[in-house]
């Protein structure tokens, strides 16, 4: 591997602005990475070489000419729910195969402005539901820290790409912790904005009131450097936020003190297993050692985020994906009439779990069961965020296991509700709308292996306190070291 | 919330999905295993709680009435699965009789 792909996105754009290398011979570094690994891997559906080098040649022209670009030559991942003009993006399902996007996502439009060279389209569960990229229809994505494991999910393959130094940074969408979960699963930094933060124009919808875009990165400097890039408010996405950016990236801290730090009583890590238990004890004593104090919150509610959830994104799921029917572009199954061809068109172009959801959801939202269920799971979820502003009366951030294993093995979780509790930890936070990260904390051995396994200590913030978050993960990463640990598989 | 079982295949039409008999039977089992679990929401006393409708607060904006740029009519024709000319083609709806 050169020697390139193993540089931070920040000393890249650092190196590229300084005329030291072009932006022309990194991406040729992140091309030649991916063709020597990404056959084992998967990290990708789509590689972009042409387009990653005429991308690069404007970069290196624009440094020529003078500009400063903070992304200058870096190589992206660009999850495949994401709009890349004249790029296929598929959602990792049969239903858009063969579509190619005709305009670019703002977030995405944004980094590329900023410098970046998207190198790749990256698998994903199908439609951004799962948490192992199991239910990619068009590809199977391993973790590099284990080949026989699943990176995580939903943007699995954002993770494995940027973890085998594929891409400096990954652009991943988070519903209920699918930034999170794969950057806990690979060793990485994963972080999800404030709802409404980043711009949704141009990522395929999935459940509408939680979807957020972010970063995935081997450290929060990059994570913080690509979110200062793609954040604010976007006149085509009408709940993208119109109030100011605190720049990140320049605000990071190296310690806690006066940081009040909630340990959540209800998310207790006993039922881990010692090991994982004994690591998370550990990581909540590493930020009182960086000078934060520890408080005890509870979030009475925590039980009910499953449920919750469970609910409301099938219902919007249901409902975003009715636009899949055969008209307008996508795959069509011909039918003797028009009825019979969406049935049987999203018949064949659904994989099982997006069926699920989409049931599921139209179950909860028909005449009859809309107030039992719907409506029921939006009180309840009314009662997340005022749960999570009374624990925030007593601290400034909270934290929480990530996940509550490592990454698993491939077929490991064949019961849909085993795999949805992968969330436990993440769910309640989306619900309530809040910025929240995963940063590396340590290496646990699953059971029956001899690979260590990395797991993600999970911080979450008050609404727009994303300058402060990353600030402090960015304190607890640069003390422990964990990210820099980096151990992927020998083989890659 | 009762413990109903679900007719699978009414909520499968109400969402233009084709069923096979097996995935009638896989899907129904696993949906009603979820809604088991998702009951427990039954036990949250909501009596006093306004539903949520945005996580963030917000407020609606109208935008001037002016002519932007959009997408170009054959940009958005070359990703139609079947097209007639300007037209989405799609198979017949309204029969001669009617």
């Amino acid at each position: 591997m050169s020697e390139a792909m193993e540089l931070s996105a920040a000393e890249i754009a650092r190196r590229v602005n300084a005329g030291e290398v072009s932006a022309r011979e990194v991406t040729d570094a992140a091309l030649a990475q991916i063709d020597a690994v990404d056959d084992r891997l998967g990290a990708y559906l789509t590689r972009l070489h042409d387009l990653a080098r005429v991308s690069a040649g404007r970069v290196d022209a624009r440094i020529k000419a003078g500009e400063h670009l903070p992304l200058a030559g870096v190589p992206v991942a660009v999850k495949d729910n994401m709009c890349l003009a004249g790029t296929r993006t598929t959602c990792g399902s049969k239903m858009l195969e063969g579509w190619v996007a005709p305009y670019t996502a703002t977030a995405v439009a944004r980094l590329l402005d900023a410098g970046a060279v998207p190198v790749g389209k990256a698998n994903m569960d199908e439609f951004a539901m799962g948490s192992s990229c199991e239910n990619s229809a068009l590809g199977k994505t391993c973790n590099p820290y284990d080949l026989g494991r699943v990176p995580g999910g939903s943007s699995g393959g954002s993770a494995a790409a940027v973890a085998a130094y594929e891409a400096a940074i990954g652009m991943g969408s988070d519903t209920g912790g699918s930034i999170r979960e794969p950057a806990a699963f690979c060793n990485l930094v994963g972080f999800k904005p404030t709802y409404g933060r980043v711009s949704r124009y141009g990522l395929i919808a999935f459940a509408s009131s939680l979807d957020q875009i972010g970063p995935l990165a081997r450290s929060v400097e990059d994570a913080a450097l690509a979110y200062d890039v793609m954040a604010g408010k976007d006149p085509m996405d009408s709940t993208s936020v119109d109030r100011p950016v605190e720049p990140a990236a320049t605000a990071l801290r190296s310690d806690l003190r006066g940081v009040r730090v909630g340990i959540v009583k209800q998310f207790g890590t006993q039922g881990l297993g010692p090991e994982i238990d004994s690591l998370y004890r550990r990581a909540y004593l590493d930020l009182e050692k960086l000078g934060a104090t520890l408080v005890d919150v509870e979030l009475p509610t925590a039980e009910y985020g499953l449920a919750t959830y469970y609910l409301i994104a099938p219902a919007e799921c249901s409902s975003n994906l009715a636009r899949f029917d055969g008209v307008r572009y996508g795959l069509r199954v011909d039918g003797e009439d028009v009825g019979r061809m969406y049935e049987r068109t999203r018949a064949e172009g659904f994989g099982p779990e997006v069926k699920r959801r989409i049931l599921i959801g139209t179950y909860a939202l028909s005449s009859g069961y809309y107030d039992a269920y719907y409506v029921k799971a939006q009180k309840a979820r009314t009662m997340f965020g005022a749960d999570f502003k009374r624990a925030f009366e007593r601290c400034d951030l909270i934290a929480s296991p990530a996940a509550s294993s490592p990454a698993f093995a491939f077929d490991a979780k064949s019961d849909p509700y085993s795999m949805y509790m992968m969330d436990y930890y993440t769910i309640p936070i989306s619900l309530a709308g809040l910025p929240a990260l995963s940063v590396p904390c340590g290496y646990v051995l699953p059971e029956g292996s001899s690979r260590p396994m990395p797991m993600g200590l999970q911080l979450a913030a008050p609404l727009f306190g994303e300058a402060q978050l990353l600030a402090a993960a960015n304190a607890y990463e640069c003390a422990t070291q964990h990210a820099r640990q980096r151990r992927p598989e020998g083989a890659l | 919330m009762s413990s109903d079982n679900i007719d699978i295949r009414y909520v499968a039409k109400l969402a233009r999905i084709e069923l096979t008999d097996d995935e009638v039977e896989r899907f129904g089992r696993q949906l009603g295993d979820l809604l088991e679990h998702v009951k427990t929401l039954h036990d949250l006393d909501t009596a006093a709680v306004p539903a949520t409708a945005q996580v963030v607060e917000s407020r609606n904006v109208a935008r001037a009435d002016a002519v932007g740029r959009c997408l170009e009519h054959e940009t958005v024709m070359q990703m139609a699965p079947q097209r007639q000319g300007a037209f989405f083609r799609v198979p017949r709806i309204i029969s001669e009789e009617s």
